[in-house]
């Protein structure tokens, strides 16, 4: 049963689709199972309404600020040639890799009561520096959120033909010219799409405000479902939160599909059109690059400093244990994501038109759907068959697996378009089908890519702190999760130690799926 | 060579037999009972010696969170006694009906206050205090009236949503206060450093210098003195009266094992665990005289008032006060 080139054989029709199937009962059944728990109680408590609020105004900051940020980091990228400049770009995608608990341990030690700036400060008669709250929870946001934006908008610059800058010269525009005619239009195009999508990741973040908010000032949603499933054990409760928390995530994705899409992931950047509208002067762009570098490579160089002393002292009893629960769970649930994505991204693919559409509707969904929100919808589903605590490891892995299936998918599905139009007809015309012609004709051209996904899927699985951190056997613990263990008991010598563990592993797991890709990709 | 072998193998395999017909006792439990230096190791340890039972304490998280897993476990727990609930706890522990009535009449308390609670026990019991650094802080305020009126004094206290301490402060400005609570948190609020989840996160924030005083126990300053030989730490005594915490086990109806359930309850009481509460759980033991205690432990202040709300009247309560706490902490 072979199609033409561009059409999708029975097999892998059914396979995708299947695999399409699982993963929408997956995100909607919990949504349905919570439905049901909902009671007469009254939609929104104060503290509800507060919790909302919050949530609201510290994306929106997280947001602004990361954006605004990441203009003139972008541009003094974009129009400055300086030693480094392909590492800092490099760099830009680091965070994304980066456990956010090791990131929160990091910013603690630079910003934190008794971190650097407040040492800093204290010398110099000042007061000491409150991280915890609001400041602290849009501080840790931005870290995450203004190397993301940066590598958007240095795409979206790059994408400027470069014969542009040139006319201008030749027209004698200044700086400022050239921003408003030329700058301007594309980060009009750009800016609300980066914008949305930063404002829906710190609308689901978790950690982030576990870790540097909770108390009363500074509860999100999501802690809020946490607090309510952990402390107050009201399943009704938790079910209102988290539906008020898919409608906030679902306004801002129909918002996002209606105003520009931010474009997609780019590897390879780094090329410099020649500017010469730069100003003369160069200070005000190295202070920019400088204070950006500074900002995101400070805390991680504590982190390494402080993890080397920590792990030097003697690693803690289960610290070992944790990180060979973590990786297993990660590798394991970095290959489902893989397979999963080659299945929907096979079936994608083929379709003729609007699958990029089709892609980035599903994945932005994906995004908006907290793990806390899936993980309460499962934990209702299984209750009453099976003991929920028994299978949290399988849980995590699997709701791990679908977090990360939108990346997943937007890296193969142009790899697999790409092997069809290229090869497609050959092997057609060799009569290749099913496993072999996967096996010799597109596994080799996609080897990369498959596994940079993987890479990718896994180190994210591996700093994950989130469902787990409510559904862990009292004496099962995950590495991010050991680590959190460690920095409630103010225990951050050792919470140190294992942040270095898991910032390592991290690393180690992506580069060991790239390498594999890539190792491959060279044989053939 | 073959004869020890042979020998060996025999008596591993006695051992593992002995260790299957041995009956486990689960026992729930917060996190810092169970750690090496807390209470669990010598309280497994004396209590395996008399039961022919495999005792095992799981940590499964602190006060509000301890019932809420049991909740989320319903009737599939594993857990035949939960040990480290408090009265402010216990009333909304009953009705969850997943509690057995102990059964006992527990004789020797050495409690401030008589005990009828037919579903929990008590084990040890405390003051909340607010400690602080004696070497450091001159101008120590001795009631909750000075304590309001010094403004420069930051604190650091804890949730009482995750907290059996936090919660315990929220009774305790009731109890003082009763409907000028909402006031008194309003003039606190400037000067709480941050809430913290738990104790020990709390607890590590002031021994970093983060905050002039901690909520924490009058005897908190006794784990100094006695195990660092420290005397540099110091309670607040409070003329309006401490606030009291009473921490309290009970046996779950679903257990398989209600006759151990019931003969850990009897041997908690008994001086075997009682005399182990007092250096590492740093609490007063709720049945041992106090001619008993370790020394360092008289020289703890003694508050002149115990306040304790009573635990039926608790669940009423709650709600509005930390509805209150919540109104004046999150502007």
């Amino acid at each position: 049963m072979v199609g033409g080139a561009g059409r999708v054989t029975r097999l892998t029709a059914t396979v995708g689709g299947l695999v399409l199937a699982a993963v929408l009962i997956l995100l909607f059944a919990p949504i349905a199972s919570l439905w049901g728990q909902i009671g007469a109680g009254p939609w929104f408590g104060p503290g509800d309404l507060a919790a909302v609020r919050f949530t609201l105004v510290q994306s929106l900051l997280s947001a602004t600020i990361s954006v605004a940020l990441a203009v003139p980091f972008a541009r003094a990228l974009m129009r400055r040639s300086f030693a480094g400049r392909r590492l800092v770009i490099a760099l830009l995608g680091a965070p994304f890799l980066l456990p956010v608990i090791v990131a929160i341990l990091g910013l603690l030690a630079v910003w934190g009561r008794s971190g650097l700036f407040s040492q800093i400060s204290l010398d110099l008669g000042g007061p000491r520096l409150s991280i915890y709250g609001l400041g602290g929870v849009v501080l840790a946001h931005v870290f995450f959120n203004l190397p993301l934006v940066t590598r958007l908008l240095v795409q979206g610059w790059q994408a400027i033909p470069p014969e542009r800058f040139r006319l201008a010269a030749q027209l004698g525009m200044g700086p400022r010219a050239v921003f408003q005619l030329i700058e301007w239009p594309m980060l009009r195009a750009v800016l609300p799409g980066a914008f949305l999508l930063v404002f829906l990741l710190c609308l689901t973040s978790f950690a982030v405000a576990l870790a540097l908010g909770g108390g009363p000032r500074a509860t999100t949603v999501e802690v809020a479902i946490y607090q309510t499933l952990r402390f107050e054990f009201d399943l009704s409760h938790a079910a209102r939160l988290a539906l008020v928390q898919l409608g906030l995530g679902a306004a801002v994705v129909l918002l996002a599909l209606g105003i520009a899409r931010p474009t997609s992931f780019g590897r390879g950047l780094g090329r410099l059109p020649q500017r010469w509208d730069a100003p003369r002067r160069a200070g005000p762009d190295a202070a920019v690059v400088l204070l950006s570098v500074g900002f995101l490579v400070l805390p991680l160089g504590f982190v390494i400093v402080r993890g080397t002393q920590g792990l030097w002292a003697g690693p803690e009893v289960g610290l070992w244990r944790a990180a060979g629960i973590s990786v297993a769970l990660a590798g394991t649930s970095a290959l489902v994501t893989a397979l999963a994505a080659l299945a929907i991204a096979g079936l994608v693919a083929g379709l003729p038109r609007g699958r990029g559409m089709l892609v980035e509707a599903a994945g932005l969904v994906m995004l908006a759907t907290s793990p806390f929100v899936i993980g309460t919808g499962v934990f209702v589903i299984l209750r009453p068959y099976v003991d929920p605590f028994a299978w949290a490891l399988v849980v995590t892995g699997v709701i791990n697996a679908a977090m990360s299936l939108p990346f997943g998918l937007r890296i193969l599905v142009p790899a697999l378009a790409a092997a069809r139009a290229n090869y497609g007809r050959l092997a057609d015309s060799l009569g290749m089908t099913g496993w072999g012609r996967f096996r010799h004709a597109t596994l080799p051209l996609i080897r990369g890519p498959l596994g940079f996904a993987t890479g990718l899927a896994a180190a994210l699985s591996m700093g994950d702190l989130g469902v787990i951190t409510l559904f862990a056997p009292p004496d099962v613990a995950t590495l991010p999760l050991y680590m959190y263990r460690l920095m409630g008991a103010y225990r951050m010598d050792q919470a140190a130690g294992a942040a270095l563990v898991l910032l390592g592993l991290s690393l180690a797991l992506f580069w060991v799926f790239g390498l594999l890709g890539g190792r491959h990709a060279h044989r053939v | 060579m073959i004869r020890p072998l042979l020998t060996a193998a025999v008596l591993s395999f006695g051992a593992t037999l002995a260790q299957a017909q041995n009956p486990i006792l689960t026992v729930y439990t917060y996190d810092s009972f169970v750690t090496e230096w807390g209470p669990g190791p010598a309280v497994e340890t004396a209590f395996e010696e008399v039961c022919a039972c495999d005792l095992r304490f799981v940590g499964a998280g602190d006060g509000a969170a301890l019932l809420a897993r049991l909740q989320l476990e319903g009737t599939r727990t594993e857990a035949d006694v939960v040990l480290g609930l408090d009265t402010t706890l216990t009333t909304q522990a009953a009705d969850t009906g997943l509690f057995a009535p102990h059964g006992l009449t527990p004789q020797g308390l050495t409690l401030p206050v008589t005990w009828e609670d037919t579903t929990f026990l008590p084990y040890d019991w405390g003051h909340f205090a607010f400690v602080y650094d004696n070497t450091k802080l001159t101008d120590v305020p001795d009631s909750f009236e000075a304590l309001l009126a010094a403004e420069d004094l930051s604190i650091v206290i804890q949730d009482p949503r995750s907290s059996t301490p936090g919660l315990g402060l929220l009774m305790w400005v009731k109890a003082v206060y009763e409907d000028r609570a909402p006031e008194v948190w309003a003039a606190l609020a400037p000067r709480i450093v941050t809430v913290t989840k738990g104790w020990s996160e709390a607890y590590g924030m002031f021994l970093e210098g983060e905050a002039d005083m901690v909520l924490s126990y009058t005897t908190s300053p006794a784990y100094h003195l006695i195990a660092e030989e420290d005397p540099t730490k110091s309670a607040a005594n409070f003329a309006e009266g401490h606030y009291m915490q009473i921490e309290v086990a009970g046996m779950l109806a679903g257990t398989d094992q209600p006759d151990l359930a019931q003969r850990f309850l009897e041997f908690m009481l008994s001086p075997a665990f009682q005399t182990v509460i007092p250096t590492t759980n740093w609490m007063y033991p709720a049945a041992l005289p106090p001619a008993d205690l370790p020394a360092g432990f008289d020289q703890m202040i003694q508050p002149a008032r115990s306040l304790l709300i009573p635990a039926d009247e608790i669940p009423a309560l709650k709600d509005a006060a930390l509805a209150e706490w919540l109104a004046a902490l999150a502007g």
